[in-house]
């Protein structure tokens, strides 16, 4: 397991476009934001957890159809398919390594954004904590969507429908979570509910990924 | 017999219109799609016969 | 004698193609006797004025987008367990009337909202998670359109079938609390006056639900009969070909 992990990371390293693209992404859409609602300071600071969330979001979505996509035109998947390592595991590790690759980045790379919206300054803590927490599970989500359109020649545009809709509590529990950070208020239930969406994706998404795999791979 | 709709009117009768021409929609879509289906289904069986298949 | 036998797909067709008339008559029939009651010998509400006649359309129709969701992930379960072709086609054939169910959900409902709240949309739960509920239906059909092979297609549909229900109670209890964040107590939720009404509004109410229940009924069965016979038929011409 620890091998496919280290393998699906040095080859998203090398490749280099999934790693910097998603970040890049990130910044792109939360710049155009100020040029679409104007440069007004009160109405930045007042959007900006949302946008920070939703871009977050749409930028994990970007690279989801590479989780499974490249393994599966090489012959990699049906490879490990069959291999002693059973899928769900699989399923799980990618999820993880989308993580890692996407989510940890966007994570990091938040505050700094948060900057340029002129993010309260209680909020930074929340920020940093829900989407720690709440973009494994996006990765997660995103890993049964590829797993799902795997097969398809266009998936990419089919799975974003299929994801975005299962993405509605990740992304209203982590918005909410920064929102009341930034008003000062308690964000301990937002982000209790995300971590527990989050653990909830892990124990059980990993079974749906590998049996849709499975019907993709017959 | 119309009855007094009020100043409501145009939204009551346009919800109304509206909701039943998508049932009737949704119906005449099924029911022509079963038909078409069924006579195409009722013509290969025929060819199949035929070619003894 | 077990209800497995209408799993049979010739027994299928064979078995409801004489019901269909009937049960569609009696869907229009109390459709027609329930709008009609509905919107000619119904008084106003006090408050709603006219509008209140809505509710014949808004609430049958809420049902059976929540209903036909219900089934879907019913007959899902059914094809993954025990791999009743039938059962995975009903699933198919009910999604297009949930989503025109949905459709018909919303309409009516931002039509009786502009005059009563103001607003033709607010950002109102039961509102937002209905919006939800049609994406998930857009996706779900979407998905079966995309896949070619009929088995594969019917497969992953149920996957996503079902955990697409837990995202969508999870969206239902999520969409709860972002409301309750931003501004109670906005709206008056339309149900629980459906619930309050007196006889009057709601004799003919019982009757529109009873007919957009049969029509869909109806409806599925015609669409499963049709699914069959493709199916069939695609049978036939791979058979020919080879």
């Amino acid at each position: 397991m620890i091998s496919l992990l280290r393998r699906d990371l040095t080859l998203a390293l090398r490749a280099g476009g999934g790693f910097g693209l998603g970040l890049a992404f990130f910044l792109i859409v939360v710049i155009l934001v100020p040029f679409g609602v104007g440069p007004e300071a009160t109405v930045l600071s007042r959007i900006a957890p949302g946008i920070l969330w939703v871009a977050a979001l749409l930028a994990a979505l970007l690279s989801l159809d590479r989780i499974f996509a490249l393994d599966f035109e090489d012959g990699t998947l049906p490879l490990l398919a069959t291999s002693p390592l059973p899928l769900e595991g699989v399923a799980l590790i990618k999820g993880i390594a989308h993580w890692i690759i996407t989510g940890l980045p966007l994570t990091l790379a938040a505050p700094a954004l948060g900057f340029l919206l002129n993010l309260e300054t209680s909020a930074y803590v929340w920020l940093l904590a829900s989407l720690a927490l709440g973009t494994p599970a996006l990765s997660m989500i995103g890993t049964f969507g590829a797993a799902l359109t795997v097969g398809l020649r266009r998936g990419g545009l089919l799975m974003s429908l299929l994801v975005l809709p299962l993405y509605v509590p990740t992304l209203i529990f982590g918005a909410e979570a920064v929102r009341r950070g930034a008003l000062g208020l308690d964000a301990t239930t937002p982000l209790l509910m995300l971590a527990g969406i989050t653990l909830f994706s892990f124990a059980l998404l990993p079974f749906a990924a590998s049996s849709a795999l499975r019907v993709n791979l017959r | 017999m119309i009855p007094d709709l009020g100043i409501y009117a145009v939204e009551v009768t346009s919800a109304y219109v509206l909701s039943i021409s998508l049932l009737i929609t949704i119906l005449v879509l099924s029911l022509l799609r079963a038909r078409k289906i069924r006579a195409q289904l009722l013509k290969v069986e025929a060819s199949r016969l035929l070619n003894n298949v | 004698m077990s209800i497995w036998e209408y799993a049979n797909p010739k027994k299928f067709i064979t078995i409801t193609t004489p019901l269909v008339p009937w049960i569609l008559g009696l869907a229009i029939a109390c459709l027609v006797v329930g709008l009609v009651w509905g919107f000619f010998l119904t008084p106003d509400d006090f408050r709603q004025g006219s509008t209140v006649k809505i509710i014949y359309l808004h609430v049958p129709a809420a049902l059976m987008a929540i209903n036909a969701w219900f089934m879907m992930l019913l007959a899902s379960l059914i094809w993954l367990v025990r791999r009743h072709h039938v059962s995975a086609l009903v699933a198919r054939a009910a999604a297009p009337v949930g989503i025109v169910m949905t459709l018909i959900t919303l309409i009516t409902g931002a039509i009786w909202g502009q005059p009563m709240w103001g607003t033709w949309w607010a950002w109102d739960p039961r509102l937002t998670s209905f919006l939800i509920l049609f994406l998930f239906y857009l996706g779900y059909i979407a998905l079966w359109e995309a896949i070619e092979d009929p088995d594969t297609a019917a497969d992953l549909t149920s996957v996503l079938c079902i955990v697409g229900s837990v995202f969508a109670v999870l969206s239902r209890y999520a969409v709860n609390f972002w409301n309750q964040g931003l501004h109670q107590g906005t709206s008056v939720p339309v149900v629980t006056g459906g619930r309050t009404i007196s006889d009057v509004f709601f004799v003919p109410l019982v009757i529109c639900m009873m007919g957009f229940g049969l029509l869909f009924f109806v409806l599925v069965l015609i669409r499963t009969q049709t699914e069959i016979r493709v199916r069939r038929m695609r049978a036939i011409q791979l058979r020919m070909r080879s």
